[in-house]
């Protein structure tokens, strides 16, 4: 309603009174960074969508080869998945933990669990490139088949979002360093917070999506419009 | 009233003083502009020098040796891809972008400032990746600027080892920049608007550069993700576009790609590109046609929706790019109608834009001139894609120079006449000095003339069924030799439009140091870049203090005044009444 009521403002009309609310600057410093990273994360929601689009689309074509599905393909037995999938939920749990300490004023802790986090995220990021050569070792190489090459562009595009959040943790870190006011370490971990638990959504999204059968492709591309 | 702007902060405010803090690594929005357009100008040029290439080979065939096929297809996807994305959406957002947005909703600067100088040295970075391609074994690609695939990668296609490698690190790199930049200037727009700027007493400059940013941050991906996976099927070998075949008798190692997959992304990403060029060029000619009309826009809150419905729209019409690759029926209908409805917004800002000019007081100054030059250009580009948008209609025209003189109309020649506008009309605030009126008026009407003279042809080679992409167009049974005679008049035509622009060169730098200094708001204009206490606007912009708004940005002529302006920042208590009219009251 508030962007309808601005966008039908008769702007024409002389008002009085200058119609921004006062803000203060720290809280509107918080806000336009929380603008940025929702606008990041859609982007990069745009970016994973369009390689899911392609991927299902990919799929349907004859030469396509389900990763799962059969006992015998790679990711039927899903276990190595699971344990990459824990360490990247405990990093989130741990960036959460980080946050509710730095609300209730206990920075070490918070800083524990923030190193935690990162650690536990790096772990990951090399679990995954461990997955990277069982996967190339067993003959799914990225050159493999269509599916497999998807499996490493998910896996990577989806490390560099996670390196790059990685690289965003010094600003937490250099707050609590500095022993900077609670209010800014406060901010800058929701942020963190909020790019971690994204994180962990798309790769649970992206677990789900590799480990399905070819008769789930097909189900969900009917479901897209991209097979009939 | 207690108002503080994020961007108000005392930090904000200490100037930097050594060379290289002031004018290299520099965090200040007005800097940071104008390194984003001498770079998107000196790329431009490089753009006009292999246009001209071009077409010294197509007037004039067999005439010279270095223009090779292979060097025709390297100038022609060049050019394409400089002109599109390394300088009309670099400076149309980052040029104009980065200096405006501040400025005109009264902000001291962008809301994170270091964001927005990484953006800058990334596009350099971006420009210089792309430029190397000239040197790299072999040269730029030659694929076409659309970089279908497979021949894209196949051996035969000119720069099919280094050069497309280059081309599509550069692209990737640039989003990076875009991204960067762009995230600034929604934030910016959104968060450090000063007080009493509410979203829609913004000038529509703001509202085409900030939906044309937002969907440039949409759009863009497509385009990466393009990029990356075309990418790794030519240095990794993947299959993502590739399909079996072979190629010059030997079979290749690709399986199962799709190349029609490539297409639909990069339109995905294509069409939109097209209104991320135009909506800020809407936006300004909107603006300069009001104050050198000395009258308010018409339809100010059709013209914000319009905007706002062009970019929805522009999302859902991508395949008519893409009629002759072959589609569903269905879907060939349901694009040609969502591009035919796009036609509805559109005509809206076009009539609006003439209903402004309609009993205005029309000052015909060179940036007035360039601003009705574009209503012209940009009505006979758009007509023309009415008729591209129908199937049936596209289908034999697709591949000539029909299309050709369509979109060079309605995306090369329309954004660069309001680029001229522009800078015809804010360099007194740049610099603080006029641009030569003369020189520009010459300046516009070789321009203007010699760009129809250039293209009005090419709609009749298109009809005669011309390809385009051809080197030289050999011997058919259905071209007459008087197209040839029409390809050298087109010619002559672009070298002398291209020559004119050394006349606005000269201008620039002339005028720089000898030019007519300038007034404070020389044009009388309401918004609030010219109410800068400083002119040109120093570091923060506005001084101690914020300005607040108390108006619209389309004050001109109002009735009781004794100012045929009000500025948006002008207190309702200081507006001088009319003499008569406070007699009677």
């Amino acid at each position: 309603m508030r962007l309808w009521h601005a966008l039908t403002e008769k702007s024409w009309l002389e008002e009085p009174v200058p119609a921004n609310a006062p803000f203060d600057s720290p809280q509107r410093d918080f806000q336009s960074r929380r603008i940025a990273l929702t606008l990041f994360l859609a982007i990069a929601t745009v970016l994973f969508s369009l390689f899911a689009v392609t991927f299902l689309t990919h799929s349907q074509y004859p030469g396509f080869e389900a990763l799962a599905g059969d006992a015998w393909r790679p990711l039927s037995n899903t276990t190595r998945l699971w344990v990459n999938t824990g360490l990247l939920l405990f990093s989130s749990v741990l960036m959460q933990v980080s946050l509710n300490a730095a609300r209730a004023s206990q920075p070490g802790l918070s800083l524990a669990a923030l190193l935690g986090a990162g650690f536990l995220a790096l772990q990951f990021l090399i679990a995954q490139v461990w997955l990277w050569q069982i996967l190339s070792d067993m003959g799914y190489g990225v050159r493999s088949n269509p599916a497999s090459s998807y499996f490493f562009l998910f896996t990577g595009v989806h490390g560099i979002h996670l390196l790059i959040g990685l690289g965003v943790l010094y600003r937490p870190l250099r707050h609590m360093w500095r022993a900077e006011a609670a209010r800014a370490i406060i901010d800058s971990l929701r942020l963190c917070a909020l790019y971690w638990h994204y994180l962990l959504a798309v790769w649970v999204l992206l677990f789900w999506l590799l480990t399905r059968s070819a008769d789930t492709y097909r189900a969900l591309a009917i479901l897209c419009g991209l097979e009939a | 009233m207690k108002y503080t702007a994020l961007a108000d902060q005392p930090v904000a405010t200490h100037e930097p003083t050594g060379f290289i803090s002031k004018y290299i690594w520099s965090q200040d929005h007005k800097v940071i502009a104008i390194q984003y357009a001498l770079t998107a100008v000196f790329v431009g040029l490089v753009a006009l020098a292999l246009s001209a290439l071009m077409r010294l080979q197509l007037g004039f065939p067999d005439t010279f040796d270095f223009i090779n096929p292979n060097a025709y297809l390297q100038f022609v996807t060049m050019h394409g891809m400089i002109m599109v994305i390394y300088l009309l959406t670099a400076i149309l957002l980052g040029g104009f972008g980065n200096y405006l947005i501040p400025l005109m909703i009264g902000a001291r600067d962008m809301v994170f400032p270091y964001l927005n100088m990484l953006s800058y040295w990334t596009y350099l970075l971006a420009v210089i990746v792309l430029m190397a391609s000239f040197f790299v074994p072999e040269g730029p690609t030659g694929a076409g600027w659309t970089l279908y695939p497979p021949q894209t990668i196949l051996k035969g296609t000119p720069g099919y080892e280094w050069g497309i490698i280059c081309m599509l690190a550069s692209l990737a790199i640039f989003i990076v920049a875009f991204t960067m930049g762009g995230l600034n200037y929604v934030t910016t727009i959104l968060q450090a608007r000063a007080a009493g700027m509410t979203l829609m007493r913004m000038p529509l400059t703001l509202w085409g550069i900030f939906i044309a940013t937002i969907m440039g941050l949409l759009a863009f991906p497509a385009l990466l993700v393009s990029a990356i996976m075309m990418l790794l099927d030519k240095t990794v070998g993947t299959s993502f576009f590739m399909p079996a075949l072979v190629s010059l008798g030997e079979s290749l190692d690709y399986s199962d790609g799709s190349p029609l997959l490539f297409q639909h992304l990069f339109w995905f990403f294509g069409h939109p590109e097209v209104y991320i060029v135009a909506l800020p060029a809407f936006g300004i000619v909107s603006d300069i046609l009001a104050t050198h009309a000395r009258k308010n826009i018409f339809g100010y809150r059709m013209m914000v929706w319009a905007i706002v419905i062009i970019g929805l729209l522009s999302f859902v019409v991508w395949a008519h790019h893409m009629y002759v690759s072959g589609m569903n029926p269905t879907f060939g209908f349901f694009f040609a109608t969502t591009t035919l409805i796009i036609a509805v917004p559109t005509a809206i800002k076009v009539y609006n834009w003439v209903l402004t000019l309609w009993r205005g007081n029309i000052h015909l100054t060179v940036p007035m001139l360039f601003a009705i030059g574009f209503i012209f250009t940009f009505t006979h580009g758009g007509l023309s894609g009415l008729f591209l948008g129908n199937v049936v209609v596209d289908l034999p025209l697709s591949d000539t120079y029909f299309v050709v003189a369509h979109f060079h109309m309605v995306m090369g020649v329309s954004p660069i006449m309001v680029l001229f506008a522009a800078i015809y009309h804010w360099y007194p605030l740049i610099t603080g000095r006029i641009l030569h009126q003369g020189l520009g008026k010459l300046h516009f009407w070789v321009t203007f003339l010699g760009t129809y003279a250039i293209y009005l042809p090419m709609h009749y080679l298109g009809f005669l069924g011309v390809p385009r992409r051809y080197y030289a167009m050999g011997e058919t049974g259905f071209v007459p030799d008087s197209a040839q005679t029409l390809n050298a008049g087109i010619t002559v035509s672009a070298l002398i439009v291209g020559l004119a622009q050394i006349i606005f060169i000269i201008n620039l730098f002339w005028s720089l140091k000898r030019g007519v200094p300038s007034e404070r708001n020389p044009w009388h204009a309401t918004t609030l870049e010219w109410q800068t206490p400083d002119m040109p606007p120093r570091h923060g912009n506005w001084g101690p203090e914020s300005p607040k708004v108390y108006r619209w940005a389309y004050a001109y002529s109002v009735p009781d005044c004794e100012d045929d302006y009000l500025p948006q920042n002008l207190p309702p208590d200081q507006v001088r009444k009319h003499p008569t009219q406070e007699a009677s009251s």
